[in-house]
């Protein structure tokens, strides 16, 4: 049944913002991502040259070594706009907090072995200081990249970094009974444990790369490519063997982050490289650079979790996991 | 693993914990290279642990907030849309106000959050780069909500269709892009007290008295319920301005002067944007609010007062041209108008003469001296205007060099006479509207005589070619849709219909 309620209805005199109806070649309705995302960032006619970059316009395409004709070629497959990125993570937190309330009333922490809760501080704890290297380099990618359509998405990913980094150090909390004890000692390792300092010093050179599209590369495919699929898939998958099935359930946000995000990325790199064959060669340069850092510096990491023998297939199988997917990208 | 019962943390230290604990300091890059932006302003920082973070909002949090904000917000920009809410507004000459406000206003949140961005990536205190992260995010939430919130309006009004592209190119624009150009530009610290302070903090208040309660007023249900959605991020932004000054202020003596130097200039900058808002105000909205210069009483000398007595003790004063612009209080909005009647032909937007009942509201509101300024000049354009010879100005203007606005303001101390300043630098003559845009140039000229400055561009063939038809074009101004007079405007004509169809029997 349907019940009809006569509305008056008034004649358009255009169905969407010009620039709009221009690249859609028509005139028809645009959804709120096209609306918020397209042509929104200033393309010329700037007035100063930046005090702190003479070298460059405000806003300048040539501060990164990819050319595009078209910026805004870059979509993001989510088509994230401010209010759905915020109400898909709120809703998101809220299983979050659920996992947090359930862990806590079953006491799931305090079954966990001590020996095993050691080495979950050891692995998972200090990436929190890898989540803000990785906010930070999203940052600089939205303050400097091209196009609304790129920076709109890094701007979000800057705030899942934050978001993430905290969540670890609700962990780190959670595991020591609300004592900084865990987080203190994960810091540490982070600064001085030799395990950790080739992801470090990987981490802080990347602070410095100064093409925004080769940090996109190095951060959220390279770096995050192996992270993820290592901590948050083989090492869980560890943990779960070992009595902490409760540490992945609390990480499960950062799976399913990885998988909506991952594709994401993959769409930006894509078209970055299907743009012209100079794209391609540099992403791929890129990408085989970075990515292989990322390999040697999470090794020890992956021996020290799983073992020698374990340790380096473990890191093996991750790799090649990243490489058929920047296979698939048109860059390996 | 025994655990004993969690130890109970007060939201301050949990908050401290999950952020303060994250940065670290860089040994296999140096401090210096991974934060390069952070000394050639000279602003002395002993230790930047002293800044307090004024928020505590992590980032689920923060989630949390924002999506049910938006939730609201979307619920009833999708019933506006259904229901025609653009019906029921006041008048049409109302959206007049939105053209400006989404052309003018809606590109500057763009350019805040690109700006937050390079803040939130290059201050070396942890605090203050999620503080501005979270502002980045903020004002890319407003140029979103705004360009949606104003979207139905752009379905059935003219002017509001290619508001990113325009302020790239349009010549009264200039005036606000090469405002936050010129913040964007600086370093981090110059930027914050830019917009952080001088903007979201001094000058805010004035700028949604216009817009939001003008909104409201004038049964602009889309755009009211964007200004209550953003107030509490806007509260949030300006907090984080005042804590920032004060914290720049108390970390050593010798920034004062750089501050003090900042204050002034960003105060003269921002406030010669309020010329526009001024206007709209005075001259704009169907349903007035209340004159500017009684806002201009309220939100910058009782307040702004207010606020200058608390920074007396880091020895920073009221900025150095408050007094012009108290003087410039009766006449900002007439002054403004006045030009931008006149320059209809070359604007994305409707002017229009008031009427009787305006003039006398506007006679009220500015008492004598304004009547016998200015009414005569309103009653020699209606006469014009009644013999068909609406007044076209055919000449482009002169602009200022720093805020871009053409040469109408007049001396502090004589409103019939046009204040006109100059310098000379590098063997070229530079000309400003006031002192106080001088000494901005005088301070940094090898900055100010970069400017793309429309007129000049026009007149060097920059913008599409040599006739008004071709600029026009270049602007994406529609001849004979989007400008010349409400009266007689397609808009105007759309409005009528509507007005005579509400009391039409239905079909």
């Amino acid at each position: 049944m349907h019940i009809d309620i006569k509305a008056a209805s008034l004649q358009q005199k255009r169905q969407a913002y010009k620039h709009l109806a221009k690249r859609f070649g028509e005139d028809r309705p645009a959804s709120r991502y096209e609306e918020g995302t397209l042509d929104l960032a200033p393309e010329t006619n700037f007035h100063y040259r930046p005090l702190w970059d003479t070298d460059h316009e405000l806003y300048d395409q040539s501060r990164s070594r990819i050319t595009m004709k078209d910026w805004y070629a870059l979509r993001d497959p989510r088509q994230f706009y401010y209010a759905n990125y915020n109400i898909t993570r709120a809703g998101q937190i809220e299983s979050v907090e659920h996992n947090f309330d359930m862990v806590e009333k079953r006491g799931m922490l305090s079954a966990i072995p001590a020996e095993w809760v050691e080495e979950i501080s050891f692995y998972l704890l200090p990436l929190r200081h890898y989540e803000w290297g990785a906010n930070m380099n999203n940052c600089q990618i939205t303050a400097l990249g091209h196009g609304a359509a790129l920076t709109s998405p890094t701007c979000f990913a800057m705030g899942d970094r934050l978001g993430i980094a905290q969540l670890i150090g609700r962990i780190g909390l959670a595991i020591a009974s609300n004592n900084e004890t865990a987080l203190n000692a994960a810091k540490d390792a982070w600064i001085n444990h030799p395990d950790w300092q080739g992801v470090r010093k990987m981490v802080e050179d990347s602070l410095v790369i100064e093409d925004p599209m080769e940090l996109f590369v190095a951060q959220n495919l390279a770096f995050d490519g192996i992270v993820y699929p290592l901590v948050y898939g083989v090492f869980s998958r560890e943990s779960d063997r070992r009595g902490g099935a409760a540490i992945s359930f609390l990480c499960s946000f950062m799976n399913e982050w990885f998988e909506e995000t991952g594709k994401w990325v993959d769409a930006v790199i894509k078209i970055a490289a299907a743009e012209n064959d100079e794209n391609k060669a540099l992403l791929k340069s890129w990408f085989t650079a970075w990515e292989s850092r990322a390999v040697a510096a999470f090794k020890p990491l992956s021996v020290a979790v799983l073992g020698a023998e374990a340790g380096a297939q473990a890191i093996a199988d991750v790799a090649a996991t990243l490489k058929a997917r920047a296979a698939k990208l048109g860059i390996a | 693993m025994s655990v004993t019962a969690p130890k109970k943390l007060s939201l301050k230290e949990r908050y401290r914990i999950l952020t303060r604990g994250l940065d670290w300091t860089t040994t296999y890059q140096e401090p210096a290279k991974v934060f390069p932006h952070a000394e050639f302003e000279g602003i002395k920082i002993r230790d930047w642990d002293g800044f307090v973070d004024p928020f505590r909002l992590t980032m689920d949090s923060y989630w949390k907030y924002q999506a049910e904000k938006e939730r609201k917000l979307y619920a009833v920009l999708d019933s506006f849309q259904q229901n025609n809410g653009q019906t029921a507004i006041t008048d049409g000459r109302y959206v007049n106000v939105l053209k400006i406000f989404l052309t003018a206003i809606t590109p500057g949140e763009y350019q805040a959050h690109r700006g937050f961005a390079m803040l939130g990536r290059q201050v070396p205190n942890v605090g203050l780069r999620i503080a501005a992260q979270m502002q980045s995010l903020d004002e890319l939430r407003h140029a979103q909500t705004q360009i949606h919130s104003c979207s139905h309006y752009n379905k059935y009004f003219d002017g509001l269709h290619s508001f990113s592209y325009q302020h790239d190119r349009v010549w009264y624009l200039s005036v606000v892009k090469s405002f936050f150009d010129d913040a964007r530009t600086s370093g981090p610290f110059e930027f914050l007290i830019a917009i952080g302070f001088s903007f979201e903090y001094v000058l805010t208040n004035l700028l949604f008295v216009p817009f939001m309660s003008g909104a409201a007023y004038n049964g602009d249900l889309s755009t009211v319920t964007f200004g209550f959605s953003a107030q509490s991020d806007e509260s949030r932004h300006m907090t984080l301005g005042l804590e920032a000054i004060k914290f720049v202020l108390e970390q050593h003596e010798d920034n004062a002067a750089i501050v003090q130097k900042w204050i002034d200039k960003w105060f003269w900058r921002g406030y010669r944007i309020l010329a526009i808002l001024a206007m709209m105000m005075d001259y704009m909205l169907p349903k007035r609010i209340m004159p500017w210069k009684d806002a201009w009483e309220i939100y910058f000398n009782e307040a702004g007062g207010a606020l200058f007595a608390d920074l007396a003790r880091y020895g920073i004063k009221m900025p150095s041209t408050a007094d012009v612009a108290n003087k410039e209080a009766f006449r900002l909005s007439t002054e403004t108008m006045l030009t931008f009647y006149q320059m209809g032909h070359a604007s994305g937007f409707h002017s229009w003469l008031p009427s009787e009942d305006e003039l006398k509201w506007l006679a009220d509101a500015y008492g004598p001296e304004w009547e016998r300024l200015y009414l005569p000049r309103f009653k020699y354009f209606r006469e014009l205007e009644a013999k068909g010879e609406h007044y076209y100005n055919p000449s482009l203007p002169q602009l200022c060099q720093v805020c871009q606005i053409p040469m109408f303001f007049t001396e502090p101390d004589d409103p019939t006479k046009i204040c006109f300043r100059d310098t000379v630098y590098n063997g070229d003559r530079y000309h400003f509207c006031s002192d106080g845009c001088q000494h901005i140039f005088e301070n940094e000229p090898e900055k100010y005589v970069q400017a793309w400055l429309p007129v000049h561009q026009v007149m060097q063939g920059n913008c599409g070619g040599a006739t008004i038809d071709d600029v026009r074009k270049y602007w994406a101004v529609e001849d004979g849709e989007d400008n010349y007079d409400y009266v007689g405007s397609p808009d105007e004509t759309m409005w009528k219909g509507w007005q005579a169809d509400r009391l039409k029997v239905g079909s």
